[in-house]
């Protein structure tokens, strides 16, 4: 591991100040620390930004959520207010990583942890995401469990968080410090496709810090279900995260997100848009899951993720329904 | 039901594993692997590296000192420029540090003559040839009557295709040693493996030592699985980089580089043709298995191996083909060759009863045999039958409807499966002493290796059983190559083969007891080579029976195993409290290789791409929901002393296919492609 400097940041203030040339803001290092050893992170300077006053989960009076950067996954998965009010948010916690790796784990480092692309990992290998222009081995190589939408040839690596993938649907937004000061922006826009720059996981701007997720009210049923080969800990093959309003037999209002299938945590605004206004039955669940997939571009060896996207968006509204 | 003898000091964490040993002045090594599949190092420019402070050595085919003996070619480190396979160790650095070993490593610069590695094991690949032998010694072929022309005239007839992936042991301690070369000229070894003997003797050869020169400790070992069951090139290099600097070095090696060069389970493709008549009786058993090694060293598994024994059928025929890639170097995992195997064996076999007609435990009760089908040799005790019986009762398997897919719950395919176990119940050579101490207690020495079995509480049990003393006077010592000479923990033969070199010196000790024992106690010793020897001839095997009940999603084709249950014959149980957990442990592990488990190769670059516990599964807590394991008590006089079969490995023989048969009668799919994963369930649901 090449050497380092290790700070640890009093404020934001000065968080901001240490970030220079070659820092990387640290929070549990449960990925971050995993890369170095590895290779693939080379930071010449931690600054650790775990112990900043980021570490409450706020309920406001209109019931939505903030919930600091550096609260702990175990923390928000444990939170009361998360449990009742986002049951979502919380089963997406639950389902990643073990009991050990989510006392460590911290919300800012949890969406911006990177992918565990096999090529990604392996600095002996080339991979555009690390070194741009080296090439994506994965396109033809091994891609059982990576994108089927939204990637390019640069890049056809998933995004590993589930949290992430419950804070999309939820319409989250993340706020964040930098040089130019405080900005809230909806999580939507933070993650980016690969494009011909997939070395950009997000559109933050260097120094710039997450200091928390405000997370809007939410009244209706919600769930997170995660589809692994194992029942604990391991990344999702596919995953979704859904709430759903029926009212007199017809969809009021729907949030869908999927996880394991494209570079960023999926929205899924076509199933949406489709299902809006539409009978809460199966058929046009059905309907507004082939809306969304049409526009899948399975690799090789992933096209199994169609169908088990197609059948996890069909099944979780129609339990959903059964419960609204 | 004793609790593992030094359960404590694990727990504590006061039971010392090889790495921890506080050794003086000691430095650390950091290896480098090849970043081509095949090829030559052109060069190693160790400048950089060597001009970072604290760094004390640099390795590799450029100056590394000449081995002895070259003939194990992965034990022959550094010694040419070829690169055989990517991830072979092609240099090392030592340093005052592990951090400034491995950033010197990193910042090594090694040029290749690279070429395309040829990876890709497939039925047709030119290169397949026939081996002398398969592991350890059993012929690559055999034929009895007329197999084929027996298939073709069956009236019932099942000819399959299975596939069976590359599988990492993945001990929880890494592969460790620390190596220090004394001032008379002496190596003192601790290390992380499966026989203090073994390692003793094979790195006196590559060292040029007498054995007697060379002292392996290991005390404790944490796991194995048949990966430490030979030494392997990371012993070598902390032998030779402790040499180079003049210093104790210590070198773990790192899980990511263990998946090439600590030893795998080799990939498999069986073909598989049963034959039989309309009630299930077999006629004809055609077993054909392609398998890969490494350029460097031959390593041909035993697959079809369980097939010579386990059912009847005049026509018969196994066969091993074996073709030598540019790929790591397999070698044993947890019953090798048994395992994948019986898999095959065993899915066929319900395939069979499908196409027949006939329940699966039935079908197998048919064709039991007294005698070894290919060598005719008697069984010493065979009881796969009420293995079937007892499992069938306690499972209630007669419950169970006998179409596939007969039973849903809500969004959920319910179904069981069953699968026949067998395994070889070796015995090897041993020798042990047993010392009678002034003060009443009693002292058992023996180089056995505990690597989580309850070998040492196994052994002590026995110990103070022969001697008719309480066990809390028996101090049973092991793990050391300066005690008497042991083989190596492998095979399922250890309780069995040490265990009777402890009853013999006890028996020994007791015949010289008379009186008061003198201020220098009193020790006998046995050897058990000659006992052997002379043994009359038997098939000597364990048997067993596994039960499975699947739940597999209909939306996702996730695969949940919700009950399991194992029978076996093994001979006399001599700890219940670590058998049940070894019997367990190998069920878990066929659970992981049905459902998980498997390495993925890289065509491109000619690796295994999963190299963590992250991206290669092994079943975790929540994946065990209800696992239970049983025996029948089985009276065995042809065996040993205690009347034991060995049980390391007879758990995960035939694990997988009980799965993998309970997926098929859930769903009514066959899945002849492991791991049985949603993304293969998906296809066909």
């Amino acid at each position: 591991m090449r050497p380092f400097a290790y700070e640890r940041a009093t404020s934001a203030e000065d968080a901001l100040r240490r970030h220079q040339d070659g820092a990387v803001y640290l929070g549990g290092g449960t990925n971050l620390v995993d890369l170095m050893r590895l290779g693939v992170e080379e930071p010449a300077r931690l600054v650790d930004v775990a112990h900043l006053p980021y570490d409450q989960i706020e309920l406001r009076p209109d019931g939505s959520l903030v919930i600091g950067a550096a609260v702990t996954n175990s923390a928000v998965a444990a939170d009361r207010t998360v449990r009742e009010g986002h049951p979502v948010l919380a089963q997406a916690v639950l389902a990643g990583a073990s009991g050990q790796v989510r006392n460590l784990a911290t919300v800012g480092g949890n969406l911006l942890q990177r992918t565990r692309c096999s090529y990604f990992q392996d600095a002996a290998k080339p991979c555009n995401k690390r070194t741009p222009g080296s090439g994506c081995p994965a396109r033809e190589g091994e891609h059982h469990n990576l994108a089927i939408l939204g990637w390019s040839d640069a890049c056809v690596a998933t995004h590993p968080s589930d949290m992430a993938v419950a804070l999309a649907a939820l319409d989250a937004s993340i706020r964040i410090r930098g040089r130019g000061g405080e900005r809230t922006i909806p999580i939507e826009d933070l993650y980016r496709l690969p494009g011909d720059e997939p070395q950009r996981d997000t559109t933050l701007e260097p120094g710039d810090l997450v200091t928390a997720v405000e997370v809007p009210a939410l009244g209706v049923p919600s769930r997170y279900r995660k589809v692994r080969e194992r029942a604990s800990f391991a990344f999702a093959l596919v995953s979704i995260a859904a709430a759903l309003d029926v009212g007199d037999g017809r969809v009021r209002d729907v949030r869908l997100a999927l996880g394991g299938v494209a570079h960023k945590p999926w929205r899924a605004r076509r199933a949406e848009e489709a299902l809006r206004g539409a009978e809460a039955t199966e058929e046009s669940f059905l309907r507004a899951a082939e809306a969304e997939l049409e526009a899948a571009e399975p690799l090789r060896d992933n096209a199994y993720k169609v169908p088990l996207a197609r059948n996890l968006i069909v099944r979780t509204l129609t339990e959903l329904g059964e419960e609204s | 039901m004793t609790d593992r003898l030094e359960g404590r000091e694990k727990v504590t964490g006061t039971a010392r594993y090889a790495f921890e040993y506080p050794v003086r002045n000691a430095a650390y090594a950091a290896a480098v692997q090849a970043s081509v599949g095949k090829g030559q190092v052109r060069s190693v420019d160790a400048e950089a590296a060597l001009r970072l402070p604290g760094v004390l050595a640099v390795l590799s085919c450029e100056n590394a000192p000449e081995l002895s003996d070259t003939s194990d070619g992965e034990l022959a480190l550094f010694q040419s420029r070829t690169v055989s396979f990517r991830g072979q160790f092609v240099a090392a650095v030592v340093a005052e540090t592990l951090e400034t070993a491995r950033e010197a490593a990193r910042l090594l610069r090694v040029e290749y003559a690279g070429e395309a590695p040829d990876v890709r094991l497939r039925a047709d690949h030119p290169g397949l040839y026939k081996p002398d032998k398969v592991n350890p010694v059993f012929p690559a072929d055999t034929e009895q009557g007329e197999p084929e022309k027996a298939f073709a005239d069956s009236a019932v007839r099942v000819d399959a295709v299975y596939t069976t992936p590359a599988e990492h042991n993945n001990p929880m301690e890494p592969h460790a040693t620390i190596a220090q070369w004394n001032e008379d000229g002496t190596l003192t070894l601790y290390d992380s493996n499966q026989g203090a003997s073994t390692v003793q003797a094979t790195i006196a050869k590559v060292f040029g030592l007498d054995p007697s020169r060379v002292h392996v400790v290991s005390p404790h070992v944490g796991g194995g699985f048949g990966s430490k069951g030979m030494p392997r090139p990371n012993v070598v290099l902390a032998a030779m980089a402790a040499r180079a600097v003049g210093r104790p070095v210590k070198f773990a090696v790192p899980r990511q580089q263990m998946f090439a060069t600590t030893g795998y389970r080799t990939p498999t493709i069986q073909r598989l043709r049963l034959g039989a008549d309309e009630d299930g009786r077999l006629n004809a058993i055609l077993h054909e298995v392609t398998e890969q090694t490494s350029t460097v060293k031959e390593f041909a598994e035993q697959t079809a191996t369980p097939t010579r024994i386990l059912y009847q059928a005049p026509h018969r025929l196994t066969s091993h083909r074996v073709v030598a890639l540019d790929v790591p170097t397999p070698s044993w995992m947890r019953a090798p060759g048994e395992t994948p195997g019986m898999y095959a064996l065993e899915t066929a076999m319900d395939e069979l009863a499908v196409a027949a007609g006939i329940d699966p435990v039935e079908l197998r009760v048919r064709n039991d045999t007294d005698r070894e089908p290919e060598s005719g040799l008697p069984f010493s005790s065979r009881n796969l039958v009420a293995c079937l019986r007892e499992g069938s009762e306690r499972f209630g398997w007669a419950g169970r409807a006998p179409e596939p897919g007969a039973r849903r719950e809500g969004r959920k395919f319910v179904g069981m499966g069953v699968a026949a176990s067998t395994y070889p119940a070796y015995q090897r050579p041993n020798q042990a002493t047993a010392r009678a101490e002034p003060d009443g207690t009693f002292t058992v020495r023996i180089a056995a290796a505990d690597i989580g079995t309850g070998a040492r509480t196994a052994l002590a049990l026995i110990a103070a059983e022969t001697l008719k003393e309480d066990l809390a006077d028996v101090r049973m010592e092991i793990g050391d190559s300066a005690f008497p000479r042991a083989s190596v923990a492998g095979g399922s033969a250890g309780t069995a083969g040490w265990g009777t070199a402890v009853v013999r010196a006890c028996e020994a000790l007791r015949g010289k007891l008379n009186g008061a024992v003198p201020p220098g106690g009193i020790e006998a010793s046995a050897d058990t080579g000659e006992e052997l020897r002379a043994r009359a001839e038997y098939a000597r095997h364990a048997f067993g029976a596994q039960f499975a009940e699947v739940e597999v999603d209909a939306d996702t084709g996730e695969v949940r195993v919700r009950r399991m249950l194992g029978v076996f014959a093994a001979g006399r149980i001599i700890n219940p409290t670590t058998a049940r957990s070894q019997f367990i442990g190998g069920m878990t592990m066929g659970v992981g290789m049905a459902l998980m488990e498997q390495s993925v190769m890289d065509r491109e670059f000619g690796d295994y791409l999963t190299r963590d516990l992250a991206q290669y599964h092994v079943p975790v807590c929540a994946d065990i929901r209800d696992i239970d394991a049983a025996w029948v008590e089985e009276s065995d006089p042809h065996l040993n002393p205690m009347g034991a079969k060995g049980i390391g490995e007879i758990g995960i023989v035939g694990a997988a296919a009980a799965v993998g048969n309970a997926v098929h009668h859930a769903t009514g799919i066959r899945v002849r492609d492991l791991p049985i994963t949603p993304a293969r369930l998906l296809q066909a649901l």
